[in-house]
């Protein structure tokens, strides 16, 4: 954010006495109603709960207890299928964007325009709406057959084209001035060369902004693993979660210890790529 | 944010990358004569997009096109499928439980999405402007929105423990109200469902209108400051008319969202107690996964996306309206 002198409340350059006691109130609201939940569950995961109602807010005998039980139920493996999911996931995902970005933003080719309105129109298919039809799809794909039921690729292999990643890369690699692809070409440069050489090289924060939406995207998926999984062997981390809890002998905390490492992840990935992730919010969604 | 919650808007820009000038392409091999005007074949660029557009077609057209025709069909997998018109759509609308479920998805998609903005927006106001320690707390006020779904439902399930030492209920304690059902009771698991959406999708339109503040003129706050404007009317006719477009982008962003919204509800309550927080999304999965019955949650899944598409369709027009 660019610094304004002013701002519209005028809150938070007040300098009386009064103001800044309303402000210390206020921030201290916020940070009890956003993070406080989220604090109550760290707090709880490292905690001894045994009372099936509560979360402890004050720490009361540090255990990892809860983490020994999480991972006897087998947390483990569900957390290494979600980094396998997100691991692939993001990989197909960036290659897929980077490429279709590349002959959008690069070329001028007949049939541009449809391939554009075709990848616009995606951002109108959410997978709520095709729940049914895609769950029948990936259990016999059309022309090669295969079953991707009850496998991970099934989870991986629907997020492989993202609209918005195109969309960014598209917007970015339009950017890299022309002469210096025109050089490359006399110099008899073909377009893999100049995709590889000249306009990735200069898309690196572009590949932030899609790489930490990706990777929040995938990680946060819930319905598509629930439609591929048939059992708990494929589960992803998020759907584990229910399971856990349905299960009588696992307490709150149990089931705290497994979210905190299923929010890890994406909260380190946010804390990590600020910068990239509220660039990419703001300006995406106020050019929108 | 699926990152759907931080499902950012179509076509984004993220900003233009500054590229730095000069220094010359690696050159290759000036051995092959080219043609440098037409690089290429006609068909390179489909190369480059042909993965895009054959994860789309599998993905996303064929099961379109499969969710339209399965709606006008009886079907029965491995048995085959029979034409049936229009008669899957029928029992749709006649239904007393699709018509409820309407119902809710449109209040909770409203209640959300003003509920959010609202609270959004004066969370930008009260946190607009510089400092480490308001950058602190403003990244602290937005980590509900990346934490998972799933994990936002099992934290609040928690919260919302009906009984009276439940985390949430003690504190209504404190302030003298009687425990609350929450989630359990019918008459307030829906308040509650939107509360917990409110509290991860507030923050995000925070965001959003803290990058519309940037932009709103600082001459005008002086000018207003000089015309001896109170503070309320200073941010009424000053900065609220400047985010307009903010407003609107957001409203659409949310009310789609809104219309599609499964996992909180499947997680929180599943669509009870007593039905009363079924949404279209949790009821076609039921009908169509728990129930088998294709056809018909097909033709909830088109009729739900319809009104996705008219939504969108008249807000760009009231927009385009706007811009005039």
């Amino acid at each position: 954010m660019n610094a304004p002198t002013e701002t519209a409340l005028g809150l938070t350059e007040s300098r009386s006495p009064g103001g800044r006691i309303l402000k210390a109130v206020t921030y201290l609201l916020v940070l009890i109603v956003f993070a406080g939940p989220l604090l109550a569950l760290l707090v709880s995961a490292f905690s001894q709960v045994k009372d099936p109602t509560q979360l402890s807010v004050i720490p009361s005998g540090t255990t990892l207890e809860n983490f020994r039980i999480a991972f006897d139920q087998g947390v483990l493996g569900y957390l290494l299928n979600s980094f396998f999911v997100v691991g692939f996931g993001l990989l197909l995902q960036v290659a897929v964007s980077v490429l279709a970005g590349y002959a959008l933003a690069r070329k001028v080719f007949p049939g541009m325009t449809l391939a554009l309105v075709a990848i616009l129109a995606t951002l109108m298919l959410p997978e709520e709406i095709l729940a049914l039809p895609l769950s029948l799809i990936l259990a016999d794909l059309p022309v090669v057959h295969f079953n991707l039921i009850g496998t991970l690729a099934g989870m991986i292999v629907p997020l492989g084209a993202w609209g918005f990643s195109i969309l960014v890369m598209t917007e970015f690699m339009k950017d890299v001035p022309r002469e210096l692809e025109e050089a490359a070409r006399i110099d008899g440069a073909g377009d893999l060369r100049i995709f590889a050489q000249i306009i990735m090289p200069m898309c690196k924060p572009a590949l932030g902004v899609i790489g930490v939406f990706g990777f929040t995207m995938i990680w946060d998926q819930y319905l598509l693993p629930l439609l591929v999984s048939t059992d708990s062997s494929s589960y992803t981390l998020p759907l584990a979660l229910r399971t856990l809890r349905i299960d009588p002998a696992v307490t709150p905390g149990v089931v705290m210890a497994a979210s905190l490492l299923a929010l890890l992840p994406s909260v380190v990935v946010f804390l990590f790529f600020q910068r990239s992730f509220v660039h990419g919010l703001t300006s995406g969604a106020l050019k929108g | 944010m699926s990152l759907d919650q931080a499902d950012p808007a179509a076509p984004a820009a993220a900003g233009p990358a500054a590229p730095k000038s000069g220094g010359q392409a690696g050159g290759g091999a000036a051995g092959r004569r080219r043609s440098n005007r037409r690089a290429g074949r006609w068909w390179t660029p489909w190369l480059f997009l042909a993965p895009a557009l054959l994860l789309f077609l599998y993905f996303k057209f064929i099961p379109m096109a499969n969710a339209l025709t399965m709606s006008f069909q009886d079907v029965q997998p491995y048995l085959g499928s029979s034409w049936v018109g229009t008669e899957n759509y029928s029992t749709v609308l006649h239904s007393e439980g699709f018509r409820e479920a309407a119902w809710h998805t449109v209040v909770l998609a409203a209640g959300q999405t003003a509920g959010s903005m609202a609270l959004g927006l004066a969370l930008a106001l009260l946190m607009e402007g510089q400092g480490r320690r308001l950058g602190f707390i403003r990244s602290a006020a937005f980590l509900p929105v990346v934490v998972p779904i799933a994990v936002v439902a099992e934290l609040w399930r928690i919260m919302y423990h009906p009984t009276e030492d439940g985390m949430l209920n003690g504190i209504l304690g404190l302030v003298g109200f009687g425990p609350s059902g929450f989630i359990n009771d019918p008459d307030t698991s829906m308040a509650s469902i939107m509360v917990t959406g409110i509290w991860r999708g507030a923050p995000y339109d925070m965001m959003i209108f803290l990058a519309g503040l940037t932009s709103v003129d600082r001459g005008l706050y002086e000018a207003a400051k000089v015309d001896g404007a109170s503070r309320t009317q200073r941010v009424w006719h000053v900065t609220v008319p400047g985010l307009r477009s903010v407003f609107s982008i957001l409203f659409i962003l949310a009310a789609i969202r809104g219309l599609r919204v499964f996992t909180e509800v499947f997680l929180l309550t599943n669509g009870g107690p007593d039905g009363s927080t079924e949404v279209v999304m949790t009821l076609i999965y039921k009908l169509g996964l728990e129930q088998n019955r294709l056809g018909v949650g097909a033709a909830g899944a088109v009729l739900l996306f319809l009104a996705t598409l008219i939504l969108t369709i008249v807000v760009h027009l009231l927009r385009r309206r706007e811009s005039k």
